[in-house]
C-alpha cells in the first residue's frame, strides 16, 4: 500500500514542527526518516499513524484519503521507541490484544486466536516465552515482541519509531537484519524513523533526511551519499573535510595552502566539502593542491587506517579524516606528526551564503604525479 | 576482605537512642495513649452500657446517614477522579496546568469555609438556593447538602494518587492499545485500569475514611437535627455537649475502629504494590 504525505504542516503553540511536507512512498518500499532530535520525523510518522493531527495538509493511503480517518481504523502497525509493550499483560497476551479487541462477529475463536499467536511467536523466534511479563525479557526481546504485537492485525503499513535506539550495537545489527528481511518476506510498506546515519544508509530503499520541519533531501542511500544536495545532508550523512579560501582567478587560497579548480568560482568566498575517500594523501604537494597536513592520530581498527590530520600553516574549524588501505600504510608506516598533502580527486563547492553544492571534477591529466604518490 | 564501617551523621549512639526515645514518646503521647483512651472510656460504664449506647435510636441514625454519605461519595469522586486524572495526564490543552492546582483548593480550603461557601450559595438565601426553594428543592440542612459539601472536602484524593503514576506511565501503552484497534472503553478496561488499580484502591481507601469523619464543613450545612441530619461525627459533639461523655465515646470508638481498619487495609494496598515491584524486580534479575 502506497502513502502519500500532501503539504502537512503541523504547530506545537509557536513552534513549528513541520512545514509544508510531501513525500510519496510507493508500495513495498522500506524508507527511512533521518534527522537530528527536534527536525520533526517523529511527529511525521505519528501523523502518518493518526496518533497525531496535521494543522494543514492531506495523508493517503493508495490514493484513498485517510487525513480524517481515526487511528483505530488506519490499521497500520506501528512500533514504539520503547516498546509500550502491555506490563500487566504475557507475551502471548499482549501479542492477542489487537485479536482480542476485535468486535465480536469479526474476531477468531480463542483456539484461532491461539493459533495465530504462537505463528507470531515462532516468526519471532520467541515461543518459549509466551507465558513471561514484559518485565522480564530483555530490549532486544521486548522488540520482537513489539514487532509481533504490531504485525498481528496482518497491516500493509508497518511504521517504527527509532525502533532500535534503546539496543546494544550487536542486538541492533540482528533485528536489522531480521528486519529487512522480515519486509522482503511480508512486502508490506515501512516508514522508519532514526538518528543514526549508517542504520538509515544500511535498511533503506530510500532515505528522507529531515532538518527543522522540513526535507532536505529525499534519495537512495549511495545518491544520498554520493551527491548530497545540501550542506545540511553533507554535515549530516558521514565525516567531511571542509578547506574554505578566498578565490583569486581560479585558485582557492587561505594561508599556506591553495586549491587551484577546474573552472573559475563565480563569488570571491569558496568552500570546498570532499568526504574521506575522494581525498588521497601524498608526501608531495599535487600539481593542482597544496593543503599542507601534520598527522595527529592513527587508528588501525576496521577495514582501514583512519588517520586524524590537522592543517599546517592553514586553518580548519575540524580535523581532517582520511583513510588509506592497510598495504598502504605498511609501505608508507606514517607516524604522528609527520606531515603529508592531501590531494582532492573530486571536491562539491559550495558558495559562501549557498546553500546547494556543485561538484567539481579534476581531469586525471591535471593531478597526477605517480612519483609523489604513497 | 576488611570491611569498613562509615561513619554517617547520626551514627552516634547517644544520639541515635535519644531521637528513637523521643520519637517513642511523642507517638504514646499523641497517638496511642488517646486512642486507647477513647476505648476505655467508652467501655467505662461496662459492656452493656456500651452496647446500650450503640443500638440508640439517634445512634443508628447517625451511624445510617454516616454510611449513605460515604457511600454516595466514593462513588463520585472515584468517576470524578479518574476522569480528571485522565484529561490533565493524557491531553494537552490551555488550562491545564491551572487544573491541576484547582484539584488541591479542597486541601487549602479550610472546611468550615467549604461549608460555608455551600451554604451562601445553596441557602435559601443564596443565589441557586432561593430558585431551587422557588422549585421544591432543599439541599442545605438535610442530607444532599452533606453528601455536596463532602464530595468537594474529598475530591482531590482519588486523582491526587493517580495522576502522578498516570504521568510516569505515560500514554504508549493507550497509543499501542488504539493503533491495534482497541475502543475507548476497551483501552480503559483493558490497559489503564489494571496499571492504576493499585493507587486507585488507595485513594479510594482515603476518601472514604475522610468521608466518614469529616466534622467541619458538614456541621455548617447539616443544622445538627437529631435523628435527621446527624452524622456520626455530629453526633459525637452533640452526645458531648449534653454531657452525656460514655455515649460520645462509645460512638467515637466506632470511628477509631473505621480509621484503624482503613490503616489495616491501606497497609495491605502498599504491601500489595510493593510486592508487585519486588517480584518484577528479582524476576527481571534473574532472566
Amino acid at each position: 500500500m502506497s502513502i502519500s504525505v500532501e503539504g502537512i504542516s503541523k504547530n506545537f503553540g509557536s513552534f513549528k514542527a513541520l512545514k509544508d511536507i510531501s513525500l510519496d512512498i510507493p508500495d513495498g518500499q522500506l524508507i527511512g526518516l533521518l534527522g537530528p532530535s527536534g527536525s520533526g520525523k517523529t511527529t511525521l510518522l505519528r501523523i502518518i499513524a493518526g496518533l497525531e493531527t496535521a494543522d494543514a495538509g492531506r495523508i493517503l493511503f493508495h490514493g484513498e484519503d485517510v487525513t480524517r480517518l481515526h487511528v483505530r481504523e488506519r490499521r497500520v502497525g506501528f512500533v514504539f521507541q520503547h516498546y509500550a509493550l502491555f506490563r500487566h499483560m504475557t507475551v502471548a497476551q499482549n501479542v492477542a490484544f489487537g485479536l482480542d479487541v476485535l468486535p465480536s462477529r469479526e474476531r477468531p475463536s480463542a483456539a484461532e486466536i491461539r493459533k495465530r499467536v504462537d505463528a507470531l511467536l515462532e516468526m519471532v523466534q520467541l515461543g518459549h516465552l509466551a507465558q513471561r511479563y514484559p518485565a522480564q525479557l530483555s530490549g532486544g526481546q521486548k522488540q520482537r515482541i513489539a514487532l509481533a504485537r504490531a504485525l498481528s492485525m496482518k497491516p500493509q503499513i508497518l511504521l517504527l519509531d527509532e525502533p532500535f535506539g534503546a539496543l546494544d550495537a550487536r542486538v541492533r545489527k540482528d533485528l536489522r537484519r531480521w528486519l529487512r528481511t522480515l519486509h522482503e518476506e511480508f512486502h508490506f510498506t515501512s516508514v522508519f524513523v532514526t538518528h543514526d546515519q549508517e542504520e538509515a544508509l544500511e535498511l533503506s530503499d530510500q532515505v528522507a533526511v529531515m532538518s527543522a520541519g522540513q526535507i532536505e533531501q529525499v534519495d537512495s542511500p549511495q545518491k544520498l551519499y554520493a551527491q548530497p544536495s545540501s550542506r545540511f545532508v553533507f554535515d549530516f550523512l558521514g565525516n567531511v573535510n571542509v578547506f574554505a579560501g578566498a578565490a583569486e582567478g581560479a585558485t582557492l587560497r587561505q594561508g599556506d595552502a591553495w586549491v587551484r579548480l577546474p573552472e573559475a568560482p563565480s563569488s570571491a568566498q569558496q568552500q570546498l566539502y570532499m568526504r574521506s575517500h575522494e581525498v588521497r594523501l601524498q608526501s608531495t604537494p599535487a600539481a593542482h593542491a597544496h593543503l599542507p597536513l601534520r598527522i595527529e592520530s592513527v587508528s588501525l581498527v576496521g577495514a582501514e587506517v583512519r588517520l586524524e590530520l590537522s592543517p599546517a600553516g592553514w586553518q580548519a574549524d575540524e580535523l581532517w579524516e582520511v583513510g588509506i588501505t592497510h598495504t598502504q600504510f605498511n609501505s608508507w608506516q606514517p607516524s604522528r606528526g609527520s606531515q603529508c598533502f592531501a590531494v582532492p580527486q573530486v571536491a562539491h563547492a559550495i558558495e559562501a551564503d549557498a546553500h546547494t553544492p556543485h561538484t567539481l571534477h579534476w581531469q586525471a591529466g591535471e593531478m597526477d604525479d605517480p612519483a609523489a604518490m604513497i | 576482605m576488611l570491611q569498613r564501617k562509615v561513619m554517617r551523621a547520626g551514627d552516634q549512639p547517644l544520639v541515635k537512642w535519644t531521637l528513637i526515645a523521643l520519637a517513642f514518646i511523642t507517638t504514646m503521647l499523641m497517638l496511642v495513649i488517646p486512642l486507647l483512651l477513647i476505648f476505655d472510656m467508652a467501655l467505662s460504664a461496662g459492656t452493656g452500657t456500651y452496647w446500650d449506647n450503640l443500638t440508640n435510636r439517634y445512634t443508628v441514625h447517625a451511624i445510617g446517614l454516616t454510611l449513605l454519605v460515604a457511600a454516595l461519595t466514593v462513588p463520585i469522586n472515584l468517576v470524578f477522579g479518574v476522569f480528571l486524572a485522565w484529561l490533565v495526564t493524557r491531553f494537552e490543552f490551555p488550562g491545564r496546568k491551572a487544573l491541576i492546582t484547582l484539584i488541591d483548593i479542597p486541601f487549602a480550603v479550610s472546611p468550615v469555609v467549604a461549608g460555608l461557601l455551600y451554604l451562601l450559595l445553596y441557602g435559601s438565601n443564596g443565589w441557586l438556593g432561593s430558585w431551587l426553594m422557588n422549585h421544591d428543592v432543599q439541599l442545605m440542612f438535610s442530607w444532599p447538602g452533606i453528601v455536596m459539601v463532602t464530595v468537594f472536602v474529598t475530591c482531590p484524593f482519588v486523582a491526587r494518587e493517580l495522576i502522578p503514576l498516570m504521568q510516569q506511565q505515560g500514554r504508549e501503552e493507550e497509543e499501542a492499545g488504539v493503533v491495534l484497534g482497541a475502543t475507548g472503553w476497551q483501552l480503559f478496561r483493558r490497559i489503564t485500569l489494571p496499571n492504576i488499580q493499585w493507587a486507585l484502591l488507595y485513594g479510594v481507601v482515603l476518601t472514604n475514611a475522610r468521608a466518614v469523619g469529616e466534622f467541619g464543613a458538614v456541621s455548617v450545612v447539616s443544622g445538627n437535627i437529631r435523628g435527621e441530619t446527624n452524622t456520626l461525627s455530629l453526633h459525637v459533639e452533640l452526645l458531648y455537649q449534653d454531657y452525656n461523655v460514655v455515649g460520645a465515646f462509645a460512638s467515637a470508638s466506632l470511628l477509631a475502629g473505621i480509621a484503624l481498619l482503613t490503616i489495616v487495609v491501606k497497609s495491605f494496598v502498599e504491601w500489595r504494590q510493593a510486592r508487585q515491584h519486588a517480584a518484577l524486580d528479582e524476576l527481571v534479575d534473574n532472566s
